[in-house]
């Protein structure tokens, strides 16, 4: 075995136990990596009321309700589970119903969650606008984008 | 291929493509913001927002893509003994880094409309924030040594620890629940853009190529020459 070749599988052994080390460590944190919940998981785990967390999902179709100029209520949903979410504030401009959105607050009882901060999350699709015009002329503008 | 691992076959080819990269990069510039401004539609839901994509990805892809190429030399340096690895990594880092900038800048300007927040602290940000703070620690150890042949061998084993970054910057978006969206052109499928913004994306991202290119041949014969002046 030459010096090189040696040296390399010294390199890449090194490498591949730093990599392993490192995401065995993302792995067993990844419930603290994740950004937010889903509305699910939240269902199955026990969340603490009054514990400032994050939940993410879509916002459900019909269930967004304007209270005052700045004070709306809506459900989040993965299809799965649904939270209601209150929110005093401004909405951002991507947030509308069937779109996604992570909501940053806090159980004020069991099924109420309030929310401090409301961030729309965009999809990885982009189309232009036109095209959305003509698929929605021949009907086949599918519903979930909005 | 000699000129990629040899300094002065490298000085050799460096000066026959250097004017034809420069001018290319100018002309893919000129014609991408073209089409980036103005042939290209709005999106159906960001409307004219859309259009910071076309720095914003193509910047970030670059920025790993840099690093990757520096990991490579690392490994060749390190292992084969090619000095002509750690003279690339040296010119290169800051590249790699102003990409890294101008990924974050652009992402966040469209964060703050889209998302309503500048920055959040998800995986996938937070990890090109580490990716940015790499960057600059390779910079300044490179700046800060006083024996060159031991500076080059640290910053090269720095830099493969450092690559265990990457993976976790392109498949944050896949394992963790993030703000950021995940990538929408990947190689297995179907890209969900539509061709009218894939054109001025790929057309960018020449173009970032081009100029990164052309700034890495400058600042790679400059370090060619200050070694050799160092020597004699």
């Amino acid at each position: 075995m030459s010096l090189r070749f040696q040296r390399l599988l010294l390199i890449l052994f090194t490498l591949i136990i730093i990599f392993s080390a490192v995401l065995l460590i993302l792995y067993n944190t990844r419930e603290n990596v994740s950004y937010f919940y889903t509305p699910s998981e939240i269902n199955k785990s026990d969340i603490k009321i009054n514990k400032i967390i994050r939940i993410g999902g879509f916002v459900e179709n019909d269930s967004f309700k304007k209270i005052s100029s700045s004070s709306f209520e809506f459900r989040i949903t993965d299809e799965k589970a649904s939270i209601l979410v209150t929110f005093n504030g401004i909405l951002p401009d991507l947030f509308r119903e069937g779109q996604g959105a992570v909501i940053e607050g806090m159980f004020v009882n069991n099924d109420v969650f309030n929310a401090n901060d409301v961030f729309a999350k965009h999809d990885e699709n982009y189309m232009p606008a036109s095209i959305k015009e003509g698929l929605k002329d021949t009907g086949y503008w599918n519903k979930k984008y909005k | 291929m000699k000129f990629l691992v040899n300094p002065s076959k490298f000085n050799e080819v460096a000066d026959y493509i250097f004017k034809p990269v420069l001018i290319l990069s100018i002309v893919l510039f000129a014609l991408g913001l073209l089409f980036s401004f103005y042939l290209s539609p709005d999106d159906y839901q960001q409307g004219s927002t859309v259009r910071i994509m076309y720095v914003h990805v193509p910047s970030a892809w670059l920025a790993l893509l840099t690093y990757a190429i520096m990991t490579l030399y690392s490994i060749l340096a390190l292992a084969f003994r090619i000095p002509f690895g750690f003279i690339f990594n040296t010119s290169v880092a800051p590249i790699g880094a102003i990409f890294t900038l101008i990924c974050i800048i652009s992402g966040s300007l469209w964060g703050r409309p889209m998302w309503g927040t500048w920055w959040v602290w998800d995986a996938r940000l937070t990890s090109v924030a580490i990716l940015f703070i790499i960057y600059l620690i390779i910079i300044f150890m490179n700046l800060s040594f006083e024996n060159r042949i031991v500076r080059e061998k640290v910053v090269a084993i720095f830099i493969l620890v450092g690559s265990i970054n990457l993976p976790i910057v392109k498949f944050s978006v896949d394992w963790w629940n993030t703000l950021h969206q995940p990538a929408t052109i990947s190689k297995l499928s179907k890209p969900s853009i539509d061709p009218s913004m894939l054109t001025p994306l790929i057309i960018m991202t020449f173009a970032f190529m081009m100029i990164g290119v052309a700034i890495a041949i400058l600042r790679i014969k400059t370090e060619i020459i200050s070694r050799k002046s160092s020597l004699s």
